[in-house]
């Protein structure tokens, strides 16, 4: 059986069978293995539930740097960490393509276990479906998660205050030039994504007494969408330093081939914090001790909204400074 | 030569603000030497952008003004050829391949992005490359190339055509819509509203057309200095056509020896020549311009997707656009009625806010800042 | 409808190539070059295509130009060329 048939999808015993060979020897925990309707939890540590879900269809689904499974799960885990939170459980839910190589399966399972343990969450639950040849594009993944936030942890975009900095825990856009690059035909053995769990970043500033305003991971859109969405619900106003932004010699290559901005392509291991300028050090020495907060730096500034001004803007090397806006539909491959 | 060449250096030093400001200074003395108020054209969407980015228009001093022409291939492209297009894209036989540029031009109705959500087979092409292998995967298909853009990306068609002739491939087709810009310069030239002193000339079309191509340019009076796109380059281009205005000696100066030479590149003209005779051209917000376009020769008919049967609805103007007066440079965004009132990068009226090149584009996306309050 | 950037061309032969720039790489065509090309030469590739070779002695003596603009603080290109 070396393909995924429409039988795996029916809930009959060619799904069992993948569920106890495939899915479960991997993820492997009590909740899971007890295969109920649902998942049966212990409680809650004190805090506030986070609970927070999202959908995965990235293509290719296997790239340099990781692949659909490991996504699925980083991408769920860094929402509930940028919140703050601790993750503990995730869902897993498969929506495969008649025809999908169980080989290929295999990887984004393997993919999800070790992005789970370095992330030190659970899978506890999930489903499995599946589609017609041509009506699913290999493989789609719905995760959920819940975590839950530390009673003393305060994170909103309004507690950002003029004269706070902003870091970023590494190097921006690398996902994202990594998948483009895929689908045109360009490599580089230093061409990589980012993803990656964030939440021993997000920790580590915790515990080093940082007082965190607030986080966000910069996935689709990038660093300039997102810090526009938090300066537009903070109602301040942010200044990037263009020469400080950090960006990867083979993603700033590809960035000029195809024209795209990286400030505007997805991280999916980097995150964004928001400190008092007074704890920038300490933020980014707390960071630095971790292999995947090697390349944090500063690299923005608060001040002050007053009227006319925008958003985010960019001062450049030439001493001006332009508005940097959301990203406007799918920013294309350009020629021109 | 001993060395390699050090591009990370070469790069560096393009974008290096201490060699910048060296040269803003001179430009300061020439400008003050005119003293009067001047003003310089590019004609290049990709000069449009980096001037833009760099923010180099606010450094300038305050009787230099920087304009864009129309530089932009997909901001002139007329809107009756996009609704060609987008009829193509809607026949169940024909696969439309295309740059990126052109998936978000608002058409009669519609844009290609919108066709290919109701079910047309549009795909997104970095090279004309791929969609001659898309071409090939998909024998019983017309697979059409919108083959938009002046003379950098014009001999990548052409080179395509050659291939897909040498290969025996039927089914790849161009649509034809590229624009010449030596006789566009012509006409601007002609047309008393346009005021200009100087002109830069766009790096890569140059690589193509040589810096000689120019001549006729600087003959009628006009100050002339091809260069790259980099801050510093832009920068030295200003400098050299501010020095010739106040020596009274229009030339052409090529400051972009690294790649244009003065015959520029022949093999690719030629191969132009091979597929492409030039013909009166309409270009949106403009008018007709003598020549300033190619069509396929009637030998290559068989690759000409203008031959193919569509229905075309009756092309519509969007009302209150000023974007022919933008792409002459007689106005400014800001001056368009429309420029951020209802005509933004996500809701573009006008091809000019559609292309991240278009002079709207750019001036919203980076110019904005000049429009409001004092900076920090 | 200009972008281009100059790559290295690495492997391959008089018609199709490998070019590389920062340590990245893609296939280009050499269909259009007016001289023929050699490995370890620099071009610059628009749309998947070398349009010219990059004349490496111009590029150095931009290089030593934009140096002395920055060291001397005011420029005169038009003494220099």
């Amino acid at each position: 059986m070396k393909k995924i048939l429409l039988a795996h999808g029916s809930g009959g015993r060619l799904t069992g069978e993948l569920i106890r060979q495939a899915f479960v020897p991997a993820f492997e925990n009590p909740e899971l293995n007890e295969l109920s309707d649902s998942a049966l939890l212990p409680n809650l540590p004190p805090g506030q539930v986070a609970f927070s879900t999202d959908g995965f269809v990235v293509e290719p689904t296997i790239f340099p740097g990781g692949n659909l499974g490991e996504i699925s799960v980083c991408g769920t885990v860094n929402d509930l960490a940028v919140a703050g939170a601790r993750p503990l459980w995730l869902s897993w839910a498969l929506i495969l393509e008649e025809g999908l190589p169980l080989e290929k399966l295999q990887v984004f399972v393997d993919g999800a276990k070790s992005a789970a343990a370095q992330a030190g969450v659970q899978i506890v639950c999930g489903d499995t479906k599946v589609v017609p040849r041509g009506k699913g594009d290999e493989a789609f993944v719905v995760t959920a998660g819940i975590g839950v936030v530390p009673p003393e942890r305060k994170l909103n975009d309004k507690r950002i205050e003029v004269g706070d900095a902003l870091i970023v825990s590494g190097t921006v856009g690398d996902h994202g030039a990594t998948i483009l690059a895929c689908r045109h035909d360009i490599s580089g053995l230093e061409l990589k994504s980012d993803c990656g769990p964030v939440n021993r970043l997000t920790e580590a500033l915790f515990d080093a007494g940082v007082d965190v305003k607030v986080m966000h991971d910069p996935t689709r859109g990038g660093v300039a969408t997102t810090c526009n969405e938090a300066a537009e619900r903070g109602g301040h106003r942010l200044v990037i330093e263009a020469k400080d932004i950090p960006v990867s010699t083979a993603t700033r290559a590809v960035c000029e081939l195809l024209g795209m901005d990286p400030l505007y392509l997805a991280c999916e291991g980097r995150v964004l914090a928001w400190v008092p300028e007074a704890q920038v050090d300490l933020a980014l020495a707390a960071w630095h001790a971790l292999p995947e907060g090697a390349g944090a730096v500063r690299f923005g500034t608060i001040h002050e909204r007053t009227p006319g001004t925008v958003p985010v803007s960019l001062r450049t090397a030439f001493g001006g400074e332009q508005p940097v806006d959301v990203l406007s539909g799918m920013d294309l491959p350009r020629i021109c | 030569m001993s060395e390699d060449l050090d591009l990370a250096a070469l790069r560096r030093s393009l974008e290096d603000p201490a060699a910048g400001g060296a040269m803003l200074k001179r430009i300061e003395q020439l400008a003050s030497e005119l003293d009067r108020p001047i003003t310089l054209m590019e004609v290049c969407g990709t000069h449009t952008h980096s001037i833009a980015a760099a923010g180099l228009r606010r450094l300038m001093p305050s009787n230099v003004r920087l304009v864009s022409g129309p530089g932009c291939p997909v901001c002139v492209t007329p809107i009756g050829w996009v609704d060609r297009a987008m009829a193509l894209a809607a026949r169940e036989d024909v696969i439309v391949t295309t740059f990126g540029d052109m998936m978000r031009v608002p058409a009669s109705h519609g844009t290609l992005e919108e066709s290919r959500a109701s079910g047309a087979d549009v795909r997104i092409c970095y090279s004309t490359r791929d969609a001659l292998q898309i071409a090939r995967d998909n024998p019983s298909k017309k697979v059409v190339f919108l083959a938009v853009g002046f003379e950098t990306t014009a001999p990548t068609i052409a080179a395509a055509l050659e291939e897909a002739e040498r290969e025996g491939l039927p089914n790849f087709l161009v649509l034809a819509g590229h624009k010449t810009i030596p006789e566009a310069l012509e006409a601007l030239m002609d047309n008393e509203d346009v005021k200009l002193d100087g002109l830069l000339c766009p790096g890569h079309v140059s690589v193509i057309i040589g810096s000689e191509a120019y001549q006729p340019v600087a003959q009628a009076g006009l100050p002339c200095s091809v260069v790259g796109f980099a801050p510093n380059d832009v920068l030295v281009g200003v400098a050299e056509l501010l020095a010739q205005l106040v020596a009274n000696k229009p030339a052409v100066k090529n400051l972009y020896s690294r790649v244009v030479r003065p015959e520029g590149n022949p093999a690719a003209r030629a191969l132009l020549d091979k597929f492409f005779v030039q013909t009166d051209s309409d270009w949106r917000g403009l008018g007709s311009i003598p020549r300033s376009g190619l069509e396929l020769r009637s030998e290559y008919a068989h690759r000409d997707a203008s031959l193919l049967e569509v229905e075309l609805p009756v092309a519509r103007e969007p009302m209150g656009c000023r974007c022919g007066e933008v792409l002459q440079g007689t106005i400014d965004p800001p001056e368009c009625p429309l420029f951020g009132n209802g005509c933004d990068p996500e809701h573009a009226v006008g091809a000019c806010m559609v292309s991240s090149e278009g002079t709207c584009a750019a001036w919203h996306r980076h110019e904005r800042l000049a429009l409001s309050a004092p900076q920090s | 409808m200009c972008l281009s950037i100059p790559m290295k061309l690495v492997e391959g032969d008089e018609f199709a190539a490998v070019a590389e720039v920062d340590g990245v790489r893609r296939e280009v065509s050499l269909m259009l070059l007016p001289q023929a090309a050699k490995l370890g030469d620099w071009v610059l590739v628009h749309a998947g295509y070398a349009i010219c070779q990059v004349d490496e002695d111009e590029a150095k003596q931009t290089l030593a130009l934009l140096h002395e603009a920055a060291e001397a603080g005011v420029l005169d290109w038009g003494s220099k060329k």
